[in-house]
C-alpha cells in the first residue's frame, strides 16, 4: 500500500491495515509543567505498543494538554494517539488544535465527549460542548477528505488523520450501543477503542450485534483492557465508576489472593487471559491496554500475551 | 441575651388554637379548674391550617417570647390535613429563626383532642418553662425598661 | 415558567448592610407561582429583616410591596409612589423584573433577593424541573419532544454518551439523580415508532441563535402602535 492510500500513514494505521493484531497503551500527562515525566512514561512503553493514547484533561482534571504531551512522546520514539474532548474546546479551537497537531507530526486522534466538569477539579468551569463526539469525528473527516473547515471554507493543506472514537459496550441503552457505533463510523471513525472489559460474555454479545451490521469491516475495533492492581481496585470500579461492568467472579478471584504482590500478579494474569480470549473474537483487531498509573506492568503483560515483538513498519 | 437569667422575666406567649380540639381542650381545662400559667394568650382559629408563616413571624416581631400552634391529633383534624400543614409551617419557621438570631425552640406545634384538658394545661406549663429558661425574645424591643 | 430561589438570608443581609430603609418588592407572576417572591413571600422577608434588626438592636424601616408583574412599565407605575419613598429596593422578582425596576427607578439601588435559576416545569406541586434554556432554535420535534440542549448535561445532539447507565446521567447535582435525556429520547422515539431518527447524524447546533451570539431582541412590527 502506498503512502497515498493511507488516510494518515500512521504506525497504528499501517499495522491495522495489514491485519496484524494491534496493541495500544495509554498515558496520563502530569499535573505540572514538567515535560520530563511524559517522556519517561513513553520510554517504558517503547517497543511494547504500536501507539499510545495521551489523555485530554481526563476526568476533567487539568493536566498537560494532549497535543504537547503527544509531541513529547513522539520525540521519544513512540507514536501518539492524541485525544480531544468536546468539553473544553469549541469548534474553532478543535480545528485549530488539530491543524497544530498535524504540523507537529501527530497523526492519530481519538474523539471523545469527555467526562463532565463536575467529576474533576474545576467543577465551576463552564462546559463548552459546542459539538458532540459524532460531529467532531465528522468535522475532522471533512477537514481531511474534503479539505474543508466546518464552515465550508477550503484549506490548502489538510491534516492527515487516522480518526478514532470510543464506545462503551456496557452502557445503556444497551440495545442502541451497536447502532451508536454505526453513527460514529458513518461520521468517519477509522478505529475504535472500547471501555475496559471485564464482562467478556457481554462484550461478545455486543460484538455479535456489531458484526451483524457489518461494522467490524468498516472500523478497526480495539478491545479495552485494564489490568487490576488488586481486589480493592476491582471493587471500586464495580461500584463507583459509571458505565463499568465488573462481574462478581472477577472481584472474588482477585480477593482470593493476598493483598499486594499476589493480587497484582493475579491482575496481570487475568489481563493476559482476557487479551488472549478477546484476540480470538471475530472482529477484534487489537487490544487497548489502559494500565492506569501502572505503566510498568504493560511490557510484562504484552510479552505474556504473546504479542511480542511489535511490528516495525516502514 | 443577658448573662444571668432575669428572675423577674415573665414570658409572653401567643397560642394559636383550633376551634375543634385545642380551644375546646382549653375550655375543658378551665371547667376542670386545672392550673396553668397565665403567660399564654390565645388566638382562636377555625383550624391550625389557617396559620401562615407570616403569623408566626409577626407574633415574634411584635415581641412575643414564644409562639405555639395547638391543633387536633394527627389524622383527626376536623378539616382533614390542616394540622399537618401547620406542622410543616412551624418546622419551616424553626429553620428560619436561627438566621435571625432567634432560637428555634421559641416556636412549636402541639396536638391534642378536645377531651384532653389536662394535656392543654401540661403543654401551657411546659412551654412557658421552656421559654422562661430561654429568656426574653432577642427581637423584643426594650425601651427605657418598658416592654414594647 | 421562570423560576427563582430566594438567596440565603445571610447573603441578603450582606446586600442590605448599612441600609436602614429598605423596600422589599415582590412580583405576583412567575416568582409568586413558584412560591419564592410573591407578595406573600415579600411580606415574610420584610418581617424577617425587621426581626433580625430588632434582635441586633438596630432601628430600620422595612416594608413590603408587590407589583402584578415587575417587568412591565405600567405595573411599575402602580407601585412607583411606594418605591419612591425608599432609597433601596430589595426585589424578589426574576432577573427580568429586577433589571426593569433598576432601569425605571435608576439610579436607585435595586438589589436581587433571589437567584433566577431556570425555565422550569412544575412536575408536581412544589417541584420544578429545568426544561428549556431558550436556545432560539427549537428542534425537539426530532427528539420526541424532549430537549437535549438542557436536559442532556453535555447538550449532545447525537447522544447518549458512554456515561449513561440505568437511564441515568453520569452527572448528579449533589445527591439528586438526573435522568439521561438520550435514554428518554430513545424510549420516546421508540414509543412513537420513529427510532430511525436516532440513526441520523444531527449537525452541530447553531449557537449564534442563542444568547451566545449576543443578547437578543424580538420585535413584532405588525403589533407596534400606529
Amino acid at each position: 500500500m502506498s503512502a497515498t492510500e493511507y488516510k494518515a500513514g500512521s504506525n497504528l494505521e499501517k499495522i491495522l491495515s495489514a491485519g496484524t493484531f494491534a496493541v495500544t497503551g495509554e498515558c496520563g500527562p502530569p499535573k505540572s509543567a514538567d515535560g520530563s515525566i511524559i517522556a519517561e512514561k513513553a520510554k517504558l512503553l517503547k517497543g511494547y505498543v504500536d501507539a499510545v493514547n495521551i489523555t485530554d484533561n481526563q476526568t476533567a482534571v487539568v493536566r498537560v494538554c494532549s497535543m504537547a504531551s503527544g509531541y513529547a512522546v513522539q520525540q521519544n520514539g513512540v507514536e501518539a494517539i492524541m485525544q480531544m474532548t468536546c468539553r473544553d474546546r469549541n469548534r474553532l479551537a478543535m480545528q485549530a488544535d488539530i491543524l497544530g497537531a498535524a504540523t507537529l507530526g501527530i497523526k492519530n486522534i481519538l474523539c471523545l465527549t469527555g467526562d463532565h466538569m463536575s467529576f474533576g477539579n474545576h467543577p465551576q468551569a463552564r462546559g463548552v460542548h459546542d459539538l458532540d463526539a459524532i460531529n467532531l469525528i465528522r468535522m475532522y473527516k471533512d477537514m481531511r477528505d474534503e479539505k474543508k473547515f466546518q464552515c465550508g471554507e477550503e484549506m490548502t493543506v489538510e491534516p492527515r488523520l487516522f480518526i478514532g472514537c470510543a464506545e462503551n459496550p456496557f452502557a445503556d441503552p444497551f440495545e442502541f450501543r451497536a447502532l451508536r457505533l454505526k453513527k460514529k463510523v458513518e461520521a468517519g471513525a477509522d478505529f475504535m477503542q472500547t471501555q475496559c472489559i471485564f464482562n467478556v460474555p457481554k462484550f461478545k454479545q455486543w460484538m455479535a450485534e456489531v458484526r451483524a451490521i457489518g461494522l467490524h469491516k468498516e472500523v478497526k475495533i480495539l478491545a479495552g483492557i485494564t489490568p487490576l492492581k488488586g481486589a480493592g481496585m476491582a471493587n471500586y470500579m464495580k461500584k463507583f465508576v459509571p458505565g463499568m461492568d465488573v462481574p462478581d467472579e472477577i472481584v472474588e478471584r482477585m480477593a482470593a489472593k493476598e493483598k499486594g504482590e499476589p493480587q497484582q500478579a493475579e491482575g496481570k494474569k487475568l489481563a493476559v487471559e482476557m487479551i488472549k480470549e478477546l484476540a480470538e473474537v471475530e472482529g477484534v483487531a487489537g487490544v487497548h491496554i489502559m494500565a492506569v498509573e501502572w505503566e510498568p506492568a504493560v511490557p510484562e503483560i504484552v510479552e505474556a500475551a504473546g504479542l511480542l515483538p511489535r511490528p516495525v513498519v516502514a | 441575651m443577658a448573662d444571668a437569667p432575669d428572675p423577674t422575666f415573665e414570658p409572653e406567649i401567643i397560642v394559636f388554637a383550633c376551634h375543634y380540639c385545642a380551644y375546646a381542650a382549653a375550655d375543658l381545662a378551665g371547667s376542670m379548674r386545672l392550673q396553668y400559667p397565665t403567660n399564654i394568650r390565645m388566638v382562636k382559629l377555625p383550624c391550625t391550617g389557617k396559620l401562615e408563616v407570616i403569623h408566626l413571624l409577626r407574633a415574634l416581631e411584635a415581641g412575643a417570647d414564644g409562639v405555639y400552634a395547638a391543633g387536633c391529633m394527627e389524622g383527626e383534624c376536623h378539616y382533614l390535613k390542616g394540622n399537618l400543614w401547620a406542622r410543616k409551617r412551624v418546622d419551616y419557621v424553626k429553620q428560619l429563626l436561627p438566621e435571625m438570631g432567634l432560637e428555634p425552640e421559641r416556636v412549636e406545634m402541639y396536638n391534642m383532642s378536645s377531651a384532653m384538658g389536662p394535656r392543654f394545661a401540661e403543654v401551657a406549663t411546659e412551654f412557658t418553662e421552656r421559654i422562661r429558661a430561654l429568656g426574653p425574645n432577642p427581637a423584643r424591643r426594650v425601651k427605657e425598661g418598658i416592654r414594647t | 415558567m421562570i423560576t427563582a430561589e430566594r438567596k440565603p438570608f445571610e447573603e441578603i443581609l450582606a446586600l442590605v448592610e448599612g441600609h436602614d430603609k429598605v423596600l422589599v418588592a415582590g412580583c405576583d407572576t412567575c416568582v409568586a407561582v413558584c412560591l419564592t417572591g410573591g407578595e406573600k413571600e415579600a411580606e415574610i422577608l420584610a418581617s424577617e429583616l425587621r426581626i433580625k434588626a430588632q434582635a441586633d438592636g438596630r432601628t430600620v424601616q422595612v416594608e413590603h410591596t408587590a407589583a402584578i408583574r415587575q417587568c412591565e412599565w405600567e405595573y411599575l407605575d402602580a407601585i412607583a409612589d411606594k418605591v419612591n419613598e425608599y432609597p433601596v429596593v430589595l426585589s424578589m422578582a426574576c432577573g427580568i423584573g429586577i433589571q426593569s425596576m433598576a432601569e425605571k427607578f435608576a439610579p436607585k439601588l435595586v438589589l436581587p433577593a433571589v437567584n433566577t435559576n431556570m425555565l422550569g416545569m412544575p412536575q408536581e406541586h412544589a417541584v420544578w424541573l429545568e426544561r428549556c434554556v431558550a436556545c432560539g432554535d427549537c428542534r425537539i420535534g426530532l427528539t420526541g419532544g424532549i430537549c437535549p440542549v438542557v436536559r442532556c448535561s453535555k447538550s449532545l445532539m447525537n447522544g447518549p454518551c458512554g456515561g449513561s447507565h440505568d437511564g441515568l446521567c453520569e452527572v448528579k447535582r449533589g445527591d439528586e439523580e438526573i435522568e439521561c435525556a438520550w435514554a428518554l429520547i430513545h424510549d420516546r422515539l421508540k414509543e412513537q415508532g420513529r427510532e430511525e431518527l436516532l440513526l441520523e447524524i444531527r449537525p452541530p447546533k447553531d449557537w449564534s441563535l442563542s444568547s451566545s451570539g449576543g443578547p437578543r431582541k424580538m420585535v413584532k412590527e405588525e403589533a407596534k402602535p400606529v
